[in-house]
C-alpha cells in the first residue's frame, strides 16, 4: 500500500444553472493573455451538444485518453512511445484551432472614429491570430448554449450511443442539461504520459497535474493525449498550458477561483486518500463498465487505522489525514455513492467528479399514470434519459446512476416529509439504503452547502519541504523565466516571453 | 580572406553555437521551443514538415559521418572514394530534393498564409529562407562533383573538417581549390551554426530521445527533501 493524498473536485450538476460565472472568472485569472484567448481552462457546455472543442468525447476521432492492450497493458491511445515520436514532425490526432475556435475582437475603435455617415458604425469582428477581417463568426466556446443550433448536428454528441435519439430532437421530448468541465488532475493522467519531454509531472502532495514551462518543448501530443481536450497549446509562446488547479490557493487552503465563485454553490473541493500501487491495475481492467468500481477501489478509507498508519508512514500530513476524513468528496463518491467519474472509459481515473441532474417527469399530462412510491417518480420516467447520463458517467451501466438518482429523490422526499408534514418517512430512507442520519448529513451538504462543508482543504506544509532560511530574499511566485517577470528588454533569443495574467490587461 | 572565411570563422561560429545555446538554456529555457504552427493551421503542414525534416535528419547525418569519419577508417573498411562520393551524391541528393520540397511548403505557408505571417517572427522567416538556400547550393554542388568521380575532391572536405576539430591551423589550405559553390555551401552552412542559437532550431538540441527508455509512462515530482 503506498497511501498518497489527492485534492478532488465535485460538481453537483443537479443544481448547476449555466450561469458561466466559473469560466468567467477562470478566464480572467488565468487566460486573458496572447495565444490562449482560445482556451478556457473552465467551460461550461449545454447537452446534448459536441461540445468544445469539437467532438471532444469522440476518442475514434481524436485518440485520446488510454487503450487495452491484447496483453492487458495500457498504452496511449494515440499511441506508444515510438508512434508517438514518429509523430512528432506532424501529430495526425491534433486539433486545429478552428476546432475550438478562431478567438476575434471587435474593432471598437470605429465605433468612435468612424467619419460622418449614412448609417451607424458598427464594430466588426477581426480575428485575434492573424489580425484579418471575419465576415461572420462560425463557431465559438459556447455555441450550443441552452440547445442552441440545430439537433442533427447537436445529436452527434457521443453520450447518445446506444440510444434512439430521433424522439429527443421533438420539442415535447426534449432535454437538457450543463457540464461545466475542467482540468481532471487525473490519478493516470495521459496527458503526462504522452509527453515526450517528460515536462508534465503530478504532484505527489496534492495530486496537480503540472506542466513545466521551461522543460515543455512544444511538441503537442499532450494535447492529443488528453481524452478531454483540456490542455491548450499556446499559439504564441509555443507551449502548452492547462488547469492548474489555482495551486497558488490550494496550497494557502483556499478553493479554487472557478469552486469559490460558483454562484449555484455546487462544487466541493477535498482530500482523497489512494493507493498508488493499485492504479495500474484499475486502469487496465478488461471490461469498461467496470472501471467505475474498479477507481473506487482504489481509495482508501481515511477512517481505517490501517490507513492511517500507512498514510503518517508515507508521511501525509496530520491534518490532511483529519481532512480526509471529513471529504465532502469521500461523502458523495463512496459514502452515498452519488458522484461519479467523468468518462472512466478512458482509463485515466479522473478526479473531477460529478452529480447527476435530476430533470422533470417527461408527460407531466400522465403524471397520474407513473408509478410513483413515497412520493417517488421512477427514474426512467425523469426527462434526461437514464442511459444518457451513464454513457457520460459510468461507461454505459445504468445501475449506479439510478441508485444515485433515486437517493437523491428520496433525500427530497425524506426533508419533504420531515419539515412540510413533521413525519420522519423511515420507509424511504430504507427504500435507498441510506439512514435517517445519512439523509440529514446529504441535506445539510448538498442542498445547504456551507462554505466550509464545500471546501475541506489542507493547507501545504511548505516548513516540512523547505529550508525558508535558503528562500530569503526569493523571487516567490513567478512564471516562466526565473525570476524575471517576463518582459526584460533583452530580445537576443526571441521577444515572446510569459506574460502574467496581470501584465496582459496592459 | 579565404584563411579567414575557412579558418578562422569556423571557430567563431562553432563557438557561438556552443556558448550562445548554453547560455540560452540556461538563462531563458522559456524560450528553447519547437515553435510548432499545427495548432494555428493544419494544411500543408503535415506535409510539408514530415518531408522537410525526414530530408534534413538524413543530410544531417550524412554531413555528420561523411565529413567526420577519420579518412583512415574509410581505408581500413576497404570503403572505397568513389564509391563514397557516388553514395553521398544519390543519398544527398534524393533526401536534398525531399527536403527542398518539404521546405518550399513550408516556406509558402509561412510566408502566404495569414495565420501563420501573422505569427512568425523576422528569425524564423529567416531561418527558413537560409536553409532553403542552403539546400539548393548543396543540391548544385552534385553538378560539380559529377565532373569528377573519383571521390578525391571529398577526402579534401574531410580533411578540411578534421583538421578545424584537430584545430590544424592548415586546414583552410586543403580546400583552396574547391569550386566556389562549395564554398558558399561551407560558409552559409557556417553562417546557419552561427545563428542557430537565436533561432528556433535549438530544438533540434532536444530532440526527445530519452522519451523511449523513461521508465513507465508517469511522472511524479516530489517536494519532499532528498528525494
Amino acid at each position: 500500500m503506498k497511501v498518497r493524498a489527492q485534492i478532488g473536485m465535485v460538481l453537483n450538476l443537479d443544481k448547476c444553472i449555466g450561469c458561466h460565472t466559473c469560466s468567467v472568472t477562470c478566464k480572467n485569472v488565468w487566460t486573458s493573455r496572447d495565444g490562449v484567448e482560445y482556451a478556457w481552462f473552465n467551460n461550461v457546455e449545454t447537452k446534448p451538444g459536441i461540445g468544445y472543442p469539437k467532438d471532444w468525447e469522440n476518442q475514434k476521432r481524436w485518440n485520446g485518453g488510454w487503450e487495452r492492450t491484447a496483453s492487458g497493458g495500457l498504452k496511449p491511445k494515440q499511441g506508444g512511445k515510438w508512434r508517438i515520436l514518429a509523430n512528432i514532425f506532424a501529430n495526425p490526432d491534433l486539433p486545429e484551432i478552428d476546432d475550438f475556435y478562431e478567438p476575434f475582437d471587435f474593432d471598437y475603435d470605429h465605433l468612435k472614429s468612424a467619419p460622418e455617415m449614412e448609417a451607424f458604425p458598427t464594430a466588426r469582428p477581426r480575428s485575434k491570430v492573424s489580425g484579418e477581417r471575419m465576415e461572420k463568426i462560425e463557431w465559438g466556446p459556447n455555441w450550443e448554449e441552452i440547445l442552441g443550433g440545430e439537433f442533427a448536428k447537436r445529436s452527434k454528441d457521443y453520450n447518445f450511443e446506444g440510444i434512439q435519439k430521433e424522439i429527443y430532437g421533438q420539442y415535447e421530448n426534449t432535454f437538457m442539461m450543463y457540464l461545466p468541465r475542467l482540468c481532471e488532475h487525473c490519478l493516470n493522467p495521459a496527458c503526462a504520459a504522452s509527453c515526450p519531454s517528460g515536462a508534465i509531472y503530478k504532484r505527489e502532495e496534492d495530486g496537480v497535474v503540472l506542466i513545466d514551462q521551461e522543460k515543455c518543448r512544444g511538441w503537442r501530443m499532450c494535447v492529443s493525449g488528453c481524452p478531454y481536450k483540456k490542455i491548450y497549446y499556446n499559439w504564441s509562446t509555443g507551449k502548452s498550458e492547462k488547469c492548474t488547479l489555482c495551486y497558488p490557493r490550494l496550497e494557502s487552503g483556499m478553493p479554487t477561483v472557478c469552486s469559490e465563485t460558483c454562484v449555484g454553490r455546487i462544487r466541493y473541493i477535498g482530500v482523497m486518500l489512494y493507493d498508488a500501487d493499485k492504479i495500474a491495475d484499475a486502469a487496465s481492467v478488461a471490461g469498461e463498465k467496470d472501471l467505475y468500481d474498479a477507481q473506487l477501489g482504489v481509495f482508501l478509507d481515511p477512517n481505517d487505522p490501517k490507513v492511517i498508519e500507512a498514510a503518517r508512514a508515507e508521511g501525509v500530513p496530520e491534518d490532511w489525514i483529519a481532512s480526509a476524513r471529513k471529504s465532502p468528496i469521500w461523502k458523495m463518491a463512496m459514502e452515498w455513492k452519488i458522484a461519479f467519474p467523468l468518462h472512466p472509459e478512458y482509463r485515466t481515473l479522473p478526479m473531477v467528479w460529478y452529480i447527476p441532474p435530476l430533470s422533470p417527469i417527461q408527460n407531466a399530462a400522465a403524471a397520474g399514470q407513473i408509478a410513483a412510491q413515497d412520493d417517488m417518480p421512477d427514474v426512467k420516467s425523469l426527462r434526461i434519459p437514464v442511459r444518457y447520463l451513464a454513457n457520460m458517467l459510468t461507461a454505459g451501466d445504468e445501475a449506479p446512476v439510478i441508485s444515485a438518482l433515486e437517493r437523491m429523490l428520496a433525500m427530497r422526499s425524506y426533508m419533504r416529509s420531515k419539515t412540510v408534514d413533521g413525519v420522519v418517512n423511515l420507509g424511504v430512507a430504507k427504500r435507498v439504503g441510506l439512514t435517517p442520519h445519512q439523509i440529514d448529513e446529504m441535506y445539510q451538504i448538498m442542498a445547504i452547502a456551507n462554505y466550509e462543508d464545500r471546501f475541506v482543504i489542507p493547507t501545504t506544509h511548505r516548513e516540512m519541504v523547505e529550508d525558508a532560511y535558503d528562500l530569503r530574499g526569493g523571487c516567490g511566485f513567478t512564471d516562466g523565466n526565473g525570476c524575471s517577470t517576463g518582459t526584460s528588454g533583452g530580445k537576443l533569443f526571441g521577444s515572446r516571453k510569459f506574460v502574467t495574467p496581470a501584465e496582459g490587461w496592459k | 580572406m579565404h584563411q579567414f572565411i575557412f579558418g578562422t570563422y569556423p571557430y567563431i561560429a562553432l563557438t557561438v553555437l556552443l556558448l550562445g545555446s548554453v547560455a540560452r538554456y540556461e538563462r531563458d529555457p522559456f524560450t528553447w521551443k519547437s515553435s510548432s504552427s499545427q495548432l494555428l493551421r493544419r494544411k500543408q503542414l503535415v506535409i510539408g514538415s514530415v518531408l522537410f525534416h525526414v530530408g534534413v535528419l538524413v543530410i544531417f547525418f550524412g554531413h555528420l559521418v561523411g565529413l567526420l569519419t577519420p579518412i583512415q577508417v574509410l581505408d581500413a573498411l576497404g570503403i572505397g572514394y568513389g564509391f563514397k562520393q557516388l553514395l553521398a551524391v544519390i543519398a544527398g541528393g534524393v533526401a536534398g530534393i525531399v527536403a527542398l520540397a518539404g521546405g518550399a511548403i513550408l516556406l509558402h505557408r509561412r510566408l502566404y498564409d495569414p495565420r501563420i505571417r501573422a505569427n512568425s517572427s523576422f528569425a524564423d522567416t529567416g531561418i527558413l529562407i537560409l536553409l532553403l538556400v542552403q539546400l539548393v547550393l548543396g543540391i548544385l554542388t552534385i553538378f560539380v562533383s559529377l565532373q569528377q568521380l573519383d571521390g578525391h575532391e571529398m577526402t579534401t572536405f574531410m580533411a578540411w573538417a578534421f583538421g578545424i576539430f584537430t584545430f590544424d591551423g592548415q586546414a583552410a589550405s586543403y580546400i583552396a581549390d574547391a569550386s566556389i559553390l562549395f564554398k558558399l555551401h561551407i560558409f552559409l552552412g557556417l553562417t546557419i551554426f552561427l545563428l542557430f542559437p537565436f533561432t528556433r532550431l535549438v530544438h533540434m538540441l532536444s530532440a526527445p530521445v530519452r522519451y523511449l527508455w523513461r521508465p513507465g509512462y508517469q511522472i511524479v515530482r516530489t517536494k519532499k527533501r532528498g528525494a
